[in-house]
């Protein structure tokens, strides 16, 4: 059985990948794995008719519990046999359809075998989950198929519109069969059967039910089926007719025995199933395009099939087994008389067929039983169907009468537009035109499909007992003492022979009033429809995505940032409110503290108050060196250090972004934009200060802090506990952290020097030029140059142990550039090194990477520090560490930094032209 | 932690989201570094303060509380960064604009006037018509 699918999964792929070659013979290659298909499961037959369930199960996702359990049984061998038999007669009738003008035959034909197979596995699973899946296959393949013709909008549309309409059915349908495995605990089909739970919560009813309806077709969910007619005809013959909008019945005869006692389930398959019945006959009746017609048929057999399988009596289901095989039949033979009516005249109106005379005569007689047998003519399939079913519907307990008389009214619609159909395909346009010869008969392989088709339907419904073992064994997800199915071509004179002949009749007087009823059905065909209520939904979808987009995109960076920063205040504040601590803090620190804290606030509101430019830059260094008094006050050199570093820095490289903007900010905000400003930076601020306050009153624990300062000498080789922690505890951070110090400098540059302004633009100069130097700046830099590197050299080698470390080092390499900066300008930068700054990034990163990397050799895990002790001269006893090696790295990458900073904003446009 | 302490990282937040909110980008960047110091004085100041966290003798218990530092370390660092890159983005803005100032962005301002759902629904009325036509 997986193989048999299997064989279909690779067949199908195959064709849409190679099947271009083929041409029209893919569809021959691809009927080759349905034919199989169908044989086997006629061999399974004995077994299944003497009960003997075939079953495989294979893993899937073992740790969910999810496996592929595979089970083939009455019912699904039944809509089995009909996917993989009528698949073959429609896979050769395609060969003929597709003409010069399709353009990828390949990939129509492998699609329909990945339909097929798709919808094999759906008959044939027993897990919910495997069903569901297979379920949303046959959605997605049906979605492609109908939007074959993908340059044509209204092709997609439809396709669109199936597809939104049956995933959203099938979400509900899973969010049911959950609810249902959830309350029994139970996720294959079979054990479900075979242990009915007593009852069914009503979500999940609702659920699978809408999921059901939206498959099948039913209204109100009908509206994507005529609009999925813009497939190619034997697409709309094998899954718009025959095979996959069954999937929905098929689901409902699984469940109807368990569900059928409830309320929501019997009131709702009913009043869909007569309402699509009677609806859907009614718009068959006003239809030109003989497809449409068939379509809307379509819809309303299913409705008759919904009632039958969802009334869930033995009986109805033994009308709706016999329906379902008979409408597979008659159906997919109509379609594809439609089709070969559209190849040889060109046209599917009503008004517009040309009489068919010689070369048609088969054409009309298949035709002719087909519709026969859709009408419920005595001795067809379709009459045994509807005799079994006004049978079973009259000795319902339940709604029997009301329920009788819409199947009875709906049967009659749909002798009507049988009529229509034939009437108007094959005699009306003979009487038109008795002189037109018409157009020539089609070939013989054209009309073989529907023939054969046709002629299993004869003898099926000549002599439909030779199924009574497989409509039997269908019975028997009824339990194991379900009744036996008697099925007959004639079942005597009665009750149901008396409402066959008030169908046959009152259908054929509906059809001969037709012409008068026009304007009645006019009127009816304005009540808002499943078509118009999904267009509306679209659009009101639509309208509603775009006032979101609007309001909450409205494209404003300090709106955005307003939004963020008041939540991210409020939100906190909140929790702060509800949890409540005990406060109990020192108002002051030390008196340097808070000349310290003077300081930094002076630089903070200077920054923010003054209007010009370079004033700001520099009231935030202002800042920023009162926040290295802070960390030297709090017992961290190390953070004295790189603050002081990194301040001076910044400061150069604001003053070279700097002297290129306008001197002010010249456009103030608006007074209500300031004042909101105001407000949320105020909010801001107090949650802050409520966090910090409050959080400082909670004990934390110190636990990682103190194995750290234990760890760092025996373990991190370091006295420097701060250095150890960066480059060995958390030198993955370390590690992350100069990968986003790349990767922003390489921005910078990218940014700086994507475009190059035209060199015309006046542009203030640039505080050092290249053209004159002074001389003592130009000494004192070059004196200063090799100290402050030599200086940041031992930072770096003594960081392990003093305060200091590759951070520091580097920033301070990168002040040393700077000096040479001031002195000569970007030239005199590139001078220093023959790298080039990038070089210099990249090296700093690969060597801090390689070093985490390297302890991996050698089975060791990542970051491991190996140290040795060596004795060098001046230095003396120098304990050697790879964290050494990844703290050069660290040096590097933040020089290379730096020089990466001097090249995106460093040069003059004078030297950027060159 | 002191109540001053949390009084100056307060302000620090405040200021700095004031100027985040303005529409120049130099400003938006200096904002950034305030709050940046405002963090960092969080940050430091959750730890036990005290002496320098370097091992010379066998006292530890004095210690300052290195993690914190750590992480206000590469904090500082990493602003740097970020900085430059800012830096840049207004530089961008000078090249492109003569100014640093943060432009509405014009397409938004477009969707919200616009029914972008139109063309799709027009292909579906045209679906419908075909449905319904006679």
């Amino acid at each position: 059985m997986p193989l048999l699918l299997l064989s279909f999964a690779v067949t199908g792929f195959a064709l849409i990948a190679g099947g271009q070659r083929l041409g029209a013979k893919s569809f021959v290659v691809g009927g080759a794995p349905m034919a199989a298909a169908f044989v086997w499961i006629l061999a399974q037959l004995d077994d299944v008719t003497s009960n003997v369930v075939i079953r495989r199960s294979i893993a899937w996702v073992e740790p969910l519990g999810l496996r592929l359990d595979l089970r083939l049984d009455g019912i699904s061998a039944t809509l089995a046999l009909v996917v993989a038999g009528v698949g073959v007669a429609v896979m050769l009738y395609a060969a003929c359809y597709v003409g010069a003008e399709e353009a990828t035959p390949g990939r129509l034909a492998g699609l329909m075998v990945l339909f097929s197979g798709s919808m094999l596995a759906l008959t044939m699973a027993d897990n919910v989950f495997l069903l569901y899946v297979c379920w949303e296959l046959t959605t997605i393949t049906s979605y492609l198929l109908i939007g074959n013709r993908h340059t044509d909008a209204r092709a997609r549309g439809a396709a669109l519109h199936a597809l939104l309409i049956t995933a959203a059915g099938g979400f509900a349908l899973l969010a049911g069969l959950l609810l249902i495995v959830a309350d029994s605990g139970v996720d294959r089909l079979s054990v479900l059967a075979a242990n009915p739970p007593t009852h069914l919560p009503t979500a999940a009813i609702v659920l699978v039910l809408v999921g059901v309806f939206t498959k099948s077709a039913q209204y109100p969910f009908h509206s994507w089926l005529p609009g999925a007619m813009a497939a190619p005809t034997p697409v709309s013959a094998y899954l718009h007719s025959a095979t996959m909008v069954k999937a929905g019945v098929f689901v409902l005869a699984l469940l109807a025995p368990i569900a059928h006692g409830a309320v929501p389930w019997r009131g709702m398959v009913v009043a869909a199933g007569l309402c699509s019945m009677l609806f859907g006959g009614l718009r068959a009746l006003r239809q030109q395009d003989i497809k449409l017609l068939l379509a809307f048929g379509t819809v309303s057999q299913l409705g008759l099939l919904t009632v039958l399988f969802g009334l869930g009596t033995p009986e109805t289901a033994t009308a709706g087994w016999v329906l379902l095989v008979a409408h597979a039949l008659f159906k997919a033979t109509l379609f594809m008389v439609v089709g070969i009516v559209d190849r040889g005249t060109g046209t599917r109106d009503l008004r517009a067929i040309p009489p068919l005379r010689s070369g048609w005569r088969g054409v009309e007689v298949v035709a002719g039983i087909a519709v026969a047998s859709m009408a419920g003519v005595p001795l067809t399939a379709g009459f045994a169907a509807k005799e079994l079913a006004f049978d079973a519907v009259s000795g319902l307990a339940w709604g029997a009468p009301w329920t009788l008389v819409g199947i009875v009214a709906g049967s009659a619609l749909t002798v009507a537009y049988s009529a229509r159909f034939f009437w108007g395909t094959f005699v009306a346009p003979r009487r038109r035109a008795p002189e037109d010869p018409g157009p020539t008969g089609p070939r013989v392989w054209f009309v073989t499909p529907p023939t054969l088709l046709t002629v299993i339907a004869v003898a099926f419904g000549l002599a439909p007992g030779v199924a009574d073992g497989l409509a039997t064994s269908a019975l028997r997800v009824f339990g194991t003492s379900a009744a036996t199915a008697h099925l007959s071509a004639w079942h005597g004179f009665g009750l149901p022979l008396a409402l066959s002949a008030v169908v046959l009749a009152g259908g054929l007087a509906l059809w001969t009033l037709l012409p008068r009823l026009e304007s009645a059905l006019e009127r009816g065909g304005r009540v808002p429809n499943g078509g118009e209520i999904f267009l509306a939904v679209l659009r009101g979808v639509g309208q509603l995505a775009t006032r979101v987009t609007a309001v909450i995109q409205n494209g404003s960076l300090p709106v955005y940032a307003g939004v963020i920063l008041l939540t991210a205040a409020l939100l906190p504040a909140g929790a702060l409110v509800i949890g409540r601590a005990s406060i109990d803090l020192p108002t002051f620190g030390s008196p340097g503290e808070a000349v310290v804290l003077a300081l930094l606030l002076t630089g903070a509101f200077g920054a923010a108050l003054v209007h010009r430019r370079f004033a700001a830059a520099l009231f935030l260094s202002v800042a920023g060196y009162a926040m290295a008094g802070l960390f030297a006050l709090s017992g961290a050199p190390d953070l004295a250090l790189t603050q002081v570093a990194v301040e001076t820095l910044s400061t150069v490289v604001f003053v070279l972004v700097l002297r290129r903007l306008p001197e002010g900010f010249e456009r103030q905000a608006s007074a209500p934009r300031r004042t909101a400003s105001i407000l949320i930076a105020a909010a801001v601020g107090a949650t802050v200060f409520a966090f910090a306050v409050i959080a400082a009153g909670f004990d934390h624990d110190t636990a990682a802090s103190d194995q750290m300062v234990e760890q760092a000498v025996p373990v991190g080789h370091g006295h420097n506990v701060v250095n150890v922690t960066l480059v060995d505890f958390r030198g993955f951070d370390t590690l992350g952290e100069i990968s986003v110090l790349v990767a922003a400098s390489i921005g910078a540059v990218a940014l700086a020097r994507a475009t190059r302004r035209a060199p015309a633009a006046p542009v203030r100069e640039p505080m050092a030029s290249s053209v004159a130097r002074l001389a003592f700046i130009d000494v004192a830099a070059r004196v200063a140059f090799p100290a402050v590197l030599l200086m940041s050299l031992w930072l770096l080698f003594a960081g392990h142990d003093y305060p200091g470390g590759g951070f520091v080092g580097g920033l301070l390499a990168g002040a040393a550039i700077a000096i040479r900066y001031i002195a000569g300008g970007i030239q005199e930068v590139r001078q220093r090194s023959r790298l080039k700054p990038w070089t210099v990034l990249g090296t700093g990163l690969f060597l801090a990477a390689a070093t985490a990397a390297a302890p991996l050799l050698a089975g060791r895990s990542v970051l491991e520090v190996a140290s040795t002790s060596v004795s060098l001269p001046v230095l003396g006893e120098v304990e050697l560490s790879s964290a050494l090696v990844f703290d050069i790295g660290v040096y590097f990458a933040v020089v290379g930094m730096v020089l990466m900073a001097f090249e995106a904003f460093g040069d003059t446009p004078q030297e950027r032209a060159l | 932690m002191t109540v001053l302490l949390a009084a100056a990282a307060a302000t620090l937040f405040a200021i700095g989201t004031y100027l985040l909110l303005q529409r120049k980008l130099s400003r938006i960047i200096i904002g950034l570094g305030l709050l940046t110091h405002g963090a960092n004085i969080l940050l430091i100041s959750a730890g036990v303060r005290g002496e320098p966290p370097i091992i010379e003798g066998a006292e530890t218990s004095s210690f300052a509380d290195p993690l914190p530092q750590a992480l206000a370390l590469t904090a500082i660092v990493i602003t740097f960064g970020v900085t430059t890159l800012l830096l840049a983005l207004a530089f961008r803005s000078w090249l492109l604009t003569d100014d640093d100032e943060v432009q509405d962005d014009l397409a938004d301002r477009h969707v919200a006037g616009h029914d972008a759902t139109r063309d799709e629904t027009e292909d579906q009325q045209e679906l419908i018509a075909w449905e319904e036509r006679r």
